[in-house]
This record gives structure tokens, C-alpha cells and sequence, in this order.
């Protein structure tokens, strides 16, 4: 019916262009939204308070959330497959004081970053095993997890460890500025992250296997792909993205402190919902996530420029969440019952 | 006897009871109680008395689960009604008073309920997944329990409000009297009327049961209701023990506590079929773990590494896998015996 119009005028043409485009790319709308909202804070932000210098303002965004980003690439992983990873906070906890710990015990940089992103790896691939192979829902197997990278991390030191080691300062000491604009090696481990998950998702076998499975999964099983595999990989992609955000944010305060990321899964998840993907699993980008993460960090940047109660920060996170859940909610429905 | 290996509290009973003969090896103190002043003492009493808060969560918990929900707000609707309560007293003239202790538990409980109503609201009305849906309050609610104290940790005196945790009646904790309470309406609730079965329907299958006449959304709407409200009464019961509403720490972690306590009971957590005896079990299991490890002298943040490898253990043992596993290893020992105890059972 649209196509006969569309032949007819040309002016109905272009609105069913943009409807027809949308109804395309259903599950980029979620992305567009939560785009909109960030350019309307950042927007209102400029106008509202004079000292509001941008290109400083979002490279120290960047800086500051530079671990959540990653975290975030990690679980859009898991959350596209249809899971949840609730470890990522106390993963992070613990490789970043074991990393600490190492490298005050003298433990070289080019051993002890390795061996940290090793150690999340295998964290996710004790939840992922214990997900695929005896069918605990990922909800319990990531507690699981993160019941044991919490208490690790206490086991590995009851105070923080301060981070003497010049290699992993490094990575946050060094700034390569550009205008107005800044960015540290963290960051760009952030970006590069992003990046290379947008690349995997979008190009590869692997990616489009992530999204099959997290669509339908007894599709893709009757299809052939490798289900089991690739929902293994996903959350051992996390417990990677977890150890990195250990070192990261060890870098970024300079110390390992067992009782960081208390809360920082929910965060996570937060991000990458108001990014746009699905919690239910097929439908998502990293770069919404990567939105969602600015959209978290800017709203506690104005809520300190405003001075407010850092309490509003948890309360206006969890009102977003809420908006897009349910703006989510209707687009499935609506395309539910469109097909 | 084979019919009391399958029932299916026996593995729940016995990792109590397992580790209560643990406890007792290793410190003979741990079963004796002590009577003085006409109240009891002892390690016993003192598991019954903290794991009231819990045991209130956990009931609240056993409900949402079954309808194949789960509800991750309790420990912030803990931490708003604690904070409601002791705000309701700390503004009042008379803070002793048991009108004024009377209207403080009922706005704490009040306001708990309105959250609970908002829980059910947007998982049985709008249909978002239950595990964001109370997301939302999880993350929002310590915000607003942080608003209502100011940010401050209040502090109160009020004597009625401090009995509820820490007073004795006929020699027993008072809290203890709470959760006995909560689990004997809940369990009248849910099995001497058709709610249980109601609620194991929709948890079983919603659509089903929608279509066979069973109202699911007010089934469903009711559960988070019921875990609002009881979370609110172990926010209660946590500011009474400590005599402060933190919004912080109270209630911190609660819903995994509670959850693995649900699924130590025998819950299965894709819905459905629920124990509350199980909970009631598995509340006192993990009691009695955390008092265990507090005095091996494990230092308290080491915790979850035990905590850990218990849920692990628990898991493995209720998986498909593990359990073909024992029952081939079982068919091995004694080929005869399995087909025959399946037929009788």
C-alpha cells in the first residue's frame, strides 16, 4: 500500500520514505532516541551554565568513564545473546587490585596487564560454562562470579594499594591534547574497544552469529550455528572487557581498591539499555552503548555543575532506564504486531 | 525410605542440618542456650533473630519467582521505608510514643506497598521484563532513600521502635515472632486457598493460564505487591536493630541473599513450582552459613568467595547434567533397583 502512494505523490513519498526507513531499521530508533537526549543535554548544558566549555566538558567524560565504556562493550555482548552478566563490577574490583598487588611486588607491566585480561577471560568462562553446560540461568551464574571476584578481590588485600609503577600511570598521566580537546591512552583503549566490538558485530560471522542467537536461539540452533560457542565466547568477551576496565580504572584513581565497582554492573546494564539494546536479547549496537555511557556520565556532570545531591545522579539514571524500557517495550510491540 | 530421599526438602534439610553439625564439632557452644532474665541466649536464638529481615525478603522473593519474576528492589525499598519510619519519628514530639511508632511503621510500610504496587505495575501492565523493571527501583530508590535523610544517617531513640529487633517475648526474640508471623500468612495464603496453585500457573505458563480463565495480571501484580510490602517490613525491622536509617547499607545485597535462598529451598527459578517451607529452610541455611564464617574467623569481606562456591555447589547439584550424571552413576551401582522406585513414586 505504501509503494502505491509512493508512486502517486511525492510529498507522501518522502514521509513514507522516513517510515519506511524506520520500520527498516527498527532497532536503530532506540539509538536515534537516546542520541536525541544526549544532544539536548549537552545542548541545554551549553546554555544553561556559561562555563559549560564542551570540547574539555566530553573529553573528561571520555576520561572519567573510560571503564564503564568498556565494560559496557562487554556486556552488549552477553546482553545481545540474551543474557546477563552481573560480575562485571566485582571482576573489575579484583583484577585491578591484583594488578596493583603485582605490580607493587615488582611483577613487570608487560606480564601483569596480560595476565589480568587472562584472569577476567577465565571468570567469563567459568559463568559461561556454568550458563551452556548445566543450564543455570545467567542471572545466578554471573552472582556466582561475582560472589567470587568480590571476595578474591578482599583476598588479595582488605585496604587499596597504591600504583607506583610508571608503565601503568602511563596510561592516564599521558595526554594528547587538540583544541580544546584531550585524550589519554585509556580513552583511546575505551574508543578502540568500542571500535573493534562494532567491527566484530557488524562484519564478521561471529557478530551476526551474536545477533541470530540472541533473536532466536532455537532458529539458530535448527540453523546450524554454533550457539553454544558463541554465547560462550560472549561472556568470556565480557570477563575480558572486566579485566581491561580493572587496569583501566587502576590507572585512572592509581590504586587497586577491593571494594571499587560496588553497583557498577547495574550502572553497566543501565548504559547499555538506554543505548538501545534489547534485554532481551537480538537487538543492539556497542556505538549505543558508547551513547548510553555518555549519557550516564553527563548527567552526573550536570548534576555536580547544578550542585545537587549526588543521590539525584542514581534517581535521574533510573528514570531514563525507565523511558526507554517502556518507549523500548512499545517499538516491540508495535512491530510485533506488524508482523 | 526411598520415598523420603525424593522428597524434595531432603537436600535443603540436609545442608542445614550439615552445617549445624559442623558448627557444633567445631564450637560445642554453638546448640546450647542460655536462659537469663527470663530470655534465651545462644547462637541459636541469635540466627533466628537476624534472619528475620531476610526470611521477610525471602518469602516476598519465593512469590515473584514463582510467577517467573524476580524482584532486585528489596534492598532499596529496605532502605526508603527504614528511612520513611525514623523520619515519621525522628519529626514527632513524642519519639517514645507507641502512636507515633504505630504511624511511622505504617507510612514505612505504606510507602513500601506503593512501590511494590509500582513494581507490579510495570511488569504486569506494561509487560517489561521483571528484572528491569525493579532495575529501575534498584538504582533509584537508595537516591531516594539519600533524599528523604538528607543524606545523613538518622539516628533515633525510641524505645517501641527499638523492641521490634531487639525486645523478647516469652523469652523469644521478638523478630522471630515477626517472621513467624509473615510465613504463616503466607503460607495460609498460598496453600489453604487456590492462590498457590493460581500463582504456580501463570509461572508456569502465562499465556496458558490467561487463556484457561486464570486473571495472571493481578496474580502477577499482587506478587512484586506482597514482596514491596514485606520488604518494607524488614526495612523496619533492620532500622529498629540499628537504631539508624542508613540509606546505604541498609538492605545491601539483600536480593541475592534472598534469591539463593529461594533456590536453596528447591525453587526453581524459571518459575512455576515453589516451597515455602524450602525458603524457610534456605533462609536459615544462609544464617547460619554467615554465622558459621564469622566465626571461623574468616574476615566478613571474604565472604563471598564461601558464599560463592555454597550457590555453585547448589546449582551444579539442581542442573539437568549433574543429575544425569549421579542418577548414571546411580544406575551403575544398582542396575535393578531405578526403574522399579520410579514406577512406585
Amino acid at each position: 500500500m505504501t509503494t502505491l502512494t509512493a508512486v502517486r505523490r511525492p510529498a507522501a513519498q518522502r514521509a513514507s520514505l522516513g517510515r519506511r526507513f524506520l520500520a527498516r531499521h527498527v532497532a536503530w530508533v532506540p539509538v536515534f532516541a537516546a542520541l536525541g537526549i544526549l544532544l539536548v543535554m549537552i545542548i541545554g548544558a551549553v546554555a544553561y551554565f556559561p562555563n559549560f566549555q564542551l570540547p574539555r566538558i566530553l573529553s573528561s567524560i571520555l576520561l572519567d568513564n573510560a571503564y564503564l565504556l568498556v565494560l559496557a562493550v562487554g556486556m552488549t555482548f552477553v546482553i545481545l545473546t540474551g543474557g546477563i552478566d552481573l560480575s562485571v563490577g566485582a571482576v573489575m574490583a579484583f583484577t585491578g587490585i591484583l594488578c596493583a598487588r603485582l605490580l607493587g611486588d615488582g611483577v613487570p607491566v608487560g606480564v601483569a596487564v596480560p595476565s589480568m585480561i587472562l584472569i577476567g577471560a577465565a571468570i567469563g568462562l567459568l559463568i559461561g560454562l556454568l550458563v551452556q553446560y548445566f543450564d543455570v540461568q545467567p542471572f545466578i551464574a554471573s552472582l556466582v562470579g561475582m560472589f567470587l571476584a568480590r571476595g578474591l578481590a578482599f583476598v588479595v588485600s582488605l585496604e587499596s594499594i597504591k600504583v607506583e609503577d610508571g608503565g601503568l600511570l602511563w596510561l592516564q598521566s599521558t595526554r594528547f591534547s587538540f583544541a580544546g580537546w584531550y585524550i589519554t591512552p585509556t580513552g583511546i583503549i575505551a574508543l578502540l574497544s568500542v571500535a573493534i566490538a562494532a567491527i566484530v558485530l557488524r562484519y564478521t560471522r561471529f557478530g551476526r552469529t551474536i545477533y541470530a542467537v540472541g533473536g532466536n536461539e532455537q532458529s539458530a540452533r535448527l540453523m546450524g550455528l554454533a550457539v553454544v560457542r558463541t554465547k560462550l565466547i560472549a561472556y568470556v568477551i565480557s570477563g575480558v572487557c572486566a579485566g581491561l576496565a580493572g587496569i583501566i580504572l587502576t590507572a585512572y584513581s592509581g590504586a587497586g581498591y577491593p571494594l571499587n565497582g560496588m553497583g557498577t554492573e547495574l550502572d553497566t546494564i543501565a548504559a547499555v539499555v538506554i543505548g538501545g539494546t534489547l534485554l532481551t536479547g537480538g537487538s543492539g549496537f556497542v556505538l549505543g552503548s558508547m551513547i548510553g555511557v555518555f549519557v550516564y556520565g553527563l548527567i552526573k556532570t550536570i548534576i555536580s555543575f547544578l550542585g545537587a545531591e549526588q543521590s539525584w545522579t542514581r534517581i535521574t539514571v533510573g528514570a531514563l532506564l525507565l523511558v526507554f524500557v517502556v518507549v523500548q517495550r512499545l517499538i516491540v510491540r508495535r512491530s510485533a504486531r506488524r508482523s | 525410605m526411598k520415598r523420603l530421599f525424593s522428597h524434595r526438602l531432603v537436600w535443603p534439610i540436609a545442608a542445614l542440618l550439615l552445617l549445624i553439625v559442623i558448627n557444633t564439632v567445631s564450637r560445642p557452644s554453638f546448640l546450647s542456650i542460655t536462659l537469663q532474665n527470663g530470655e534465651l541466649y545462644g547462637s541459636l536464638i541469635d540466627i533466628l533473630r537476624n534472619s528475620a529481615p531476610l526470611m521477610l525478603v525471602a518469602l516476598g522473593m519465593t512469590i515473584v519467582i514463582a510467577t517467573r519474576g524476580i524482584d532486585l528492589s528489596v534492598g532499596a525499598i529496605m532502605a526508603v521505608s527504614g528511612a520513611v519510619s525514623l523520619t515519621v519519628i525522628e519529626g514527632s514530639n513524642d519519639p517514645g510514643g507507641l502512636g507515633t511508632v504505630a504511624v511511622a511503621i505504617l507510612a514505612g510500610v505504606g510507602v513500601a506497598l506503593v512501590l511494590g504496587v509500582w513494581n507490579g505495575f510495570l511488569v504486569s501492565v506494561l509487560g517489561i521484563q521483571p528484572i528491569i523493571a525493579t532495575l529501575v527501583l534498584m538504582l533509584a530508590g537508595r537516591g531516594v532513600a539519600l533524599l528523604i535523610t538528607g543524606g545523613f544517617i538518622t539516628t533515633i531513640n525510641s524505645d517501641p521502635y527499638q523492641f521490634m529487633a531487639q525486645g523478647y517475648v516469652i523469652g523469644l526474640p521478638f523478630a522471630f515472632f515477626v517472621s513467624l508471623a509473615a510465613i504463616a500468612v503466607v503460607a495460609l495464603l498460598e496453600r489453604r486457598t487456590a492462590l498457590g496453585m493460581l500463582t504456580e500457573a501463570v509461572g508456569i505458563n502465562p499465556e496458558a493460564s490467561r487463556l484457561a480463565g486464570v486473571r495472571s495480571r493481578s496474580i502477577v501484580w499482587g506478587a512484586y505487591i506482597a514482596s514491596g510490602t514485606l520488604a518494607g517490613m524488614a526495612g523496619i525491622l533492620y532500622s529498629s536493630n540499628i537504631m539508624a536509617a542508613d540509606a546505604n547499607s541498609a538492605g545491601l545485597y539483600i536480593e541475592l541473599d534472598a534469591i539463593l535462598a529461594v533456590v536453596l529451598g528447591g525453587t526453581s527459578l524459571a518459575g512455576g513450582k515453589f516451597s515455602i517451607a524450602g525458603t524457610v529452610i534456605g533462609v536459615f541455611t544462609i544464617q547460619t552459613l554467615k554465622s558459621t564464617i564469622t566465626f571461623l574467623g574468616v574476615p566478613p569481606a571474604v565472604s563471598p568467595v564461601f558464599m560463592a562456591i555454597a550457590v555453585a555447589i547448589v546449582v551444579l547439584a539442581q542442573s539437568r547434567r549433574v543429575r544425569g550424571w549421579l542418577s548414571s552413576a546411580g544406575r551403575l551401582a544398582r542396575p535393578t533397583t531405578r526403574p522399579d522406585s520410579k514406577v512406585l513414586s
